[in-house]
């Protein structure tokens, strides 16, 4: 089996090395090799993923949490050991506040529900960015059936950097939580969400980061950002769909109740009254996605191997070419050009639709998104139905870029 | 350029993509539809007149995609001086084309310029582009008052 050793040398990441862990970047598609710029809807998995989950489920399958019987014992301890990865991964404290959940979706949700129930009030206002991800308003718009909570929102300026300039302004006595997004998955842009959870604490309201783009291209440390909770999905990070993260402070997991019950979460059952088990498992009821979890586990100590800080200075260099080569395409316009960016790149012809654009390209063998990419009021901001995006992950190349940026230039050829 | 792409992109198609027929608004209209699909962003109004059971103009705004744009600029051209039975037999007609139902040779014949939008068949993501126009129009004849959306 190849394994990544050495990919890590003094003249940077070797990046066919990379690509031989990555079993479907072999694929043809129409003929031509697969080009695969989708990474921020999902990244591909490498091989030492596959091979996890193959492996769990030829090996250890068995429930965990409950058996005495051998197999059972080795599954739990392979979950619970792919919980002290994620920990380790982005810092925090105790394992107590990793709860695994179905996603970053999930994870918001959660927080949205048990949070907001018990501590929102009628009148009370959270604060969002114009830039969140459907899955950071859509939640909270849901507790609004329950609690006359107000939404208010940050702006963002025609470069894609958010506002801040009035930020601590929108904080009342009635401000209860901030909810951000830490790198937008439709305009790349990174957010100075450090400097925005210290103002957000002066006026004592905890802050949720959604980390969903942010885990797989930057260093994450929720210790070093004082996030209360990040929410990320394991699928965007080299590992499985199905499985992501809410971590969460102690005492904030502490104070909330259940999000949902069964088997798991409980201590002690009777029909009169439920103990609930301590933390993470308050949060995990029923069977968990357990391949889910240790395969995510595989993917963190993937990324491990490599080393985050020389992804990002790889994917960094990759966003700098793109940028500039997409520049040289006669008619295009990038949609997000803020100061600090990462992942992905959103553009626009002005004569021809991104959904043409991503039918004509995929005939080259290139993945890239068209849409709004669950963005909808980022569409509206800027006053366009659609972009085409592409977006980067580790074992994409420069060579790529370049055969994007021919293929374009073809599409323009067509449309003239 | 590859066959499959080629026809789906017919020239005929491309032209009408540039210079789409009808490509205005209607004042006073006896029908009027907005249609939306959500997937793509693509949004389209229809605008109709209607004289003794037949259509005297037709005509639509708003943005989409090639496939779209083209298939309302020929709807448009098409429909004038059919009756609304007509027109709805032919989207009928149409819809079996582009979802790849077997059709005759014939009727094939009969659907004029639109049988180029017959590629689309071939790209089942794409069928809601061809299709919007058509369904709009279907819901301002029938004076629905929602807006029309390809999810439903
Ligand atoms: C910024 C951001 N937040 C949240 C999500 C939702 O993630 P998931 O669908 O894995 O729950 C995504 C996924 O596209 C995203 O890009």
């Amino acid at each position: 089996m190849h394994t990544t050793t050495n990919i890590n040398n003094s003249k940077g990441l070797d990046i066919d090395c990379i690509r031989e862990d990555f079993p479907i970047l072999n694929t043809t598609v129409h003929g031509k090799p697969l080009i695969y710029f989708d990474n921020a809807a999902t990244t591909q998995k490498p091989r030492s993923v596959i091979e996890t989950i193959d492996n769990y489920y030829t090996n250890m399958n068995s429930n965990i949490h409950r058996g005495v019987h051998y197999l059972s014992q080795i599954s739990t301890d392979a979950y619970e050991k792919a919980r002290t990865k994620i920990k380790e991964f982005i810092n925090a404290p105790s394992t107590k506040e990793i709860i695994f959940t179905r996603g970053t979706t999930e994870s918001i949700n959660l927080v949205a529900h048990s949070y907001g129930m018990k501590f929102f009030n009628d009148g009370d206002e959270i604060i969002i960015s114009a830039m969140e991800h459907h899955s950071n308003i859509v939640p909270w718009q849901l507790l609004k059936t329950y609690k006359n909570i107000n939404i208010k929102v940050i702006p963002i300026d025609d470069d894609g950097n958010l506002v801040i300039d009035n930020f601590e302004s929108m904080f009342t006595e009635r401000t209860k939580f901030l909810s951000l997004v830490y790198v937008s998955n439709s305009l790349g842009t990174v957010n100075p969400v450090k400097e925005l959870i210290s103002i957000a604490h002066k006026h004592n309201v905890p802050v949720l980061i959604d980390a969903a783009q942010a885990v797989n291209h930057i260093p994450v440390d929720v210790q070093d950002l004082d996030c209360d909770f990040l929410a990320l999905s394991g699928h965007k990070m080299y590992g499985p769909t199905g499985i992501g993260v809410l971590y969460g402070k102690e005492k904030y997991l502490k104070a909330m109740p259940p999000y949902q019950g069964g088997g798991d979460m409980i201590s002690k059952v009777t029909f009169e009254k439920t103990t609930f088990n301590e933390l993470p498992y308050k949060f995990e009821a029923g069977t968990p996605n357990i391949e889910g979890v240790i395969g995510l586990g595989a993917a963190i100590d993937y990324i491990n191997n490599i080393g985050i800080n020389a992804i990002h200075e790889y994917e960094s260099g990759l966003m700098e070419y793109a940028t500039k080569a997409l520049q040289t395409v006669p008619g295009l316009q990038i949609i997000g050009n803020a100061k600090e960016k990462a992942g992905a790149i959103s553009f626009l012809f002005e004569n021809i639709h991104p959904h043409d654009v991503g039918t004509f390209i995929d005939f080259e063998g290139i993945a890239l998104r068209t849409g709004h990419h669950c963005t909808q009021p980022v569409m509206d901001r800027y006053g366009i139905p659609a972009t085409s995006r592409v977006s980067f992950a580790v074992y994409n190349t420069k060579a790529e870029i370049d055969i994007l940026v021919k293929s374009l230039i073809k599409i323009i050829e067509v449309f003239k | 350029m590859d066959s499959e792409l080629r026809e789906l992109y017919q020239q005929v198609i491309l032209d009408h993509n540039k210079s789409p027929r009808n490509f205005r608004k209607i004042e006073h209209p006896d029908h009027f539809a907005e249609g939306y699909n959500p997937l793509c962003g693509d949004r389209i109004d229809i605008y109709v007149k209607v004289e003794n059971n037949i259509i005297t103009d037709l005509s639509f705004q708003g943005s989409g995609c090639a496939i779209s744009k083209a298939s309302a600029s020929l709807m448009s051209s098409m429909l004038k001086g059919k009756s609304e039975e007509e027109a709805k037999e032919i989207f009928n007609r149409f819809h079996d084309l582009v979802t790849g139902h077997d059709i005759s040779a014939e009727e094939i014949e009969k659907l004029g310029k639109l049988a180029v939008l017959e590629g689309v068949k071939e790209f089942p993501a794409r069928v809601k582009c061809a299709s919007l126009a058509w369904h709009t129009l279907n819901s301002a004849l029938n004076e629905d008052k929602n807006v029309v959306s390809t999810e439903e």
